[in-house]
């Protein structure tokens, strides 16, 4: 196992991968979603073409268009750069419709009480609509941190030194494939597992009192 | 001039005429009532006044300035018309007192400090300062609704607009609710969509009749109960009256 310190060199570019295009992701999501549910026609459509484009294809297609295939056009990124730009534009689209579901969810009597109350539309959308999405979209929003976190390891093929990257040279040059890929495999699983504990720590501090916890809040209450 | 005037009202959905021309007018700290059967148009109206379904035809008045027209800056107007709904509309991720002062914070840009002092009053007023700190799914429908009259009223309206206020309350709650609303009569304008009609009758400055789209028929409650011109108002009062009592 002296090959450890090797293996764990890739472990901040594995954790810069996901979290870059996780928040880069999320507020493109973000952008999309809301120029789908409210925008004019045309940005509409404009938000569903990049939604159908992203989701569409592979995601190991859109790394090597923009690592080997941007290059005919003048256009050369780094393969850690190309991968956080190709993981967070993928992972814009996936994000965009999870919120869209969860902003189309919130009633439209809440926008009207927000609009009655003089708040302008966009008001409305922050200080109403949004707070309850975000909330609501939670769970679906750590699934895509998990698959994320997983699916970095395609970086591999544009010659990121991730994780994944790193356990394969060593396995190469060792021939201990077994061993190397399971330690890998285990550090892979102690984040999901982090990861998702942590999300879900988030959700009951934020969760809104009375709704879904009604067990708790009747006995704080009684 | 009237604090709210209403011209010759138009609209439709789709093919459908649901307002065939109303018009009346509601003056300073009066309370006017409409009552009419289902589908009336009574609520389509009143989203036509504060113009988050704007007429097709017709005009809009409130202190002098026309709200139909395109250029009034309807978010400043509504600021000045308090809205309670039937089902209440609280926003669901705020507590009782931020549903009161969010208004105040965000469209008044009152300090927040100050805007919580003052809607912590308006629920005092409404009975709930020991509910300032409950969310919605924590109160019952009474209180909610009762939370839903203190956001309106902490915009400092000139005139409230309540689409049947006691509707979808249990019968025992209701009287909470009135009681708020009665204390409110002459120190602002009400237009009230309801089937109370003790509440009507003891309250209401003038009670409209509503069919079909038109206005049947408007009076005082004593000659509406009374002494109805048309045939029609005496029989809806009659059979609405048998149904929700008469106190
Ligand atoms: N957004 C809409 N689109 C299409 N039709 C509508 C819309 N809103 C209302 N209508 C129709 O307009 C008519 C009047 O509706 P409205 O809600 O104003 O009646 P109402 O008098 O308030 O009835 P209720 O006592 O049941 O609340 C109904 O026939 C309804 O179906
Ligand atoms: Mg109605």
């Amino acid at each position: 196992m002296q090959s450890l310190p090797q293996i764990l060199e890739g472990v901040p570019v594995t954790l810069l991968l996901t979290f870059f295009s996780i928040s880069v992701g999320f507020c493109i999501g973000l952008l999309l979603a809301l120029g789908r549910v409210y925008g004019k026609k045309a940005i509409s459509y404009g938000c569903i073409v990049y939604l159908e484009i992203f989701r569409g294809t592979p995601l190991l297609v859109q790394l090597f268009i923009i690592y080997y295939g941007l290059p005919a056009v003048g256009i050369i990124f780094s393969p850690i750069i190309a991968a956080l730009i190709g993981l967070s534009l993928n992972s814009a689209a996936y994000q965009a419709e999870y919120l869209r579901g969860s902003i189309q969810a919130i009633p439209s009597s809440q926008m009207i009480a927000g609009r009655t109350l003089g708040m302008t539309r966009l008001q409305s959308i922050r200080t109403v609509i949004l707070p309850q999405a975000l909330r609501i979209s939670i769970p679906a929003w750590s699934n895509e941190l998990i698959y994320l976190l997983k699916y970095t390891s395609i970086v591999v093929y544009i010659q990121v030194r991730d994780l994944t990257f790193q356990a394969k040279d060593i396995a190469s040059h060792s021939s201990r494939y077994l061993e190397t890929f399971l330690v890998v495999a285990l550090i892979y699983l102690l984040f999901t597992f982090v990861f998702s504990e942590i999300v879900d720590r988030v959700e009951k501090h934020v969760r809104i009192p009375g709704i879904g916890l009604t067990q708790t809040v009747a006995k704080r209450n009684a | 001039m009237h604090m709210l005037e209403v011209k010759e009202i138009h609209k439709s959905y789709g093919s459908c005429e649901v307002l065939k021309g109303i018009s009346f007018t509601v003056d300073k700290d009066e309370t006017k009532v409409i009552i009419g059967t289902s589908g009336t148009g009574k609520s389509t109206l009143l989203k036509c006044i504060n113009q988050i379904d704007p007429p097709d035809k017709g005009e809009v008045w409130l202190d002098g300035e026309e709200l139909t027209n395109l250029s009034t800056d309807m978010n400043r107007i509504r600021q000045k018309i308090g809205f309670v709904f039937q089902d209440f509309n609280l926003f669901n991720h705020l507590t009782a007192l931020q549903n009161v002062s969010i208004g105040l914070e965000k469209v008044k840009k009152i300090e927040k400090e100050k805007a919580k002092a003052r809607a912590f009053d308006e629920l005092k007023n409404v009975g709930l300062e020991k509910q300032a700190g409950q969310y919605p799914a924590q109160l019952s429908g009474g209180q909610k609704q009762r939370v839903g009259i203190a956001r309106a009223l902490a915009m400092d309206p000139v005139i409230i607009l309540f689409d049947e206020p006691t509707s979808a309350l249990d019968p025992e709650l209701i009287g909470d609710v009135l009681d708020v609303m009665k204390s409110l009569a002459g120190k602002v304008a009400m237009l009230i969509v309801t089937h109370e009609m003790g509440f009507a009758r003891n309250v209401a400055d003038e009670i409209i009749f509503m069919e079909g789209g038109n206005i049947i028929e408007s009076g005082s409650p004593e000659k509406m109960f009374n002494n109805a011109n048309k045939e029609r108002t005496r029989e809806f009062l009659g059979r609405i009256s048998c149904l929700y009592g008469k106190e």
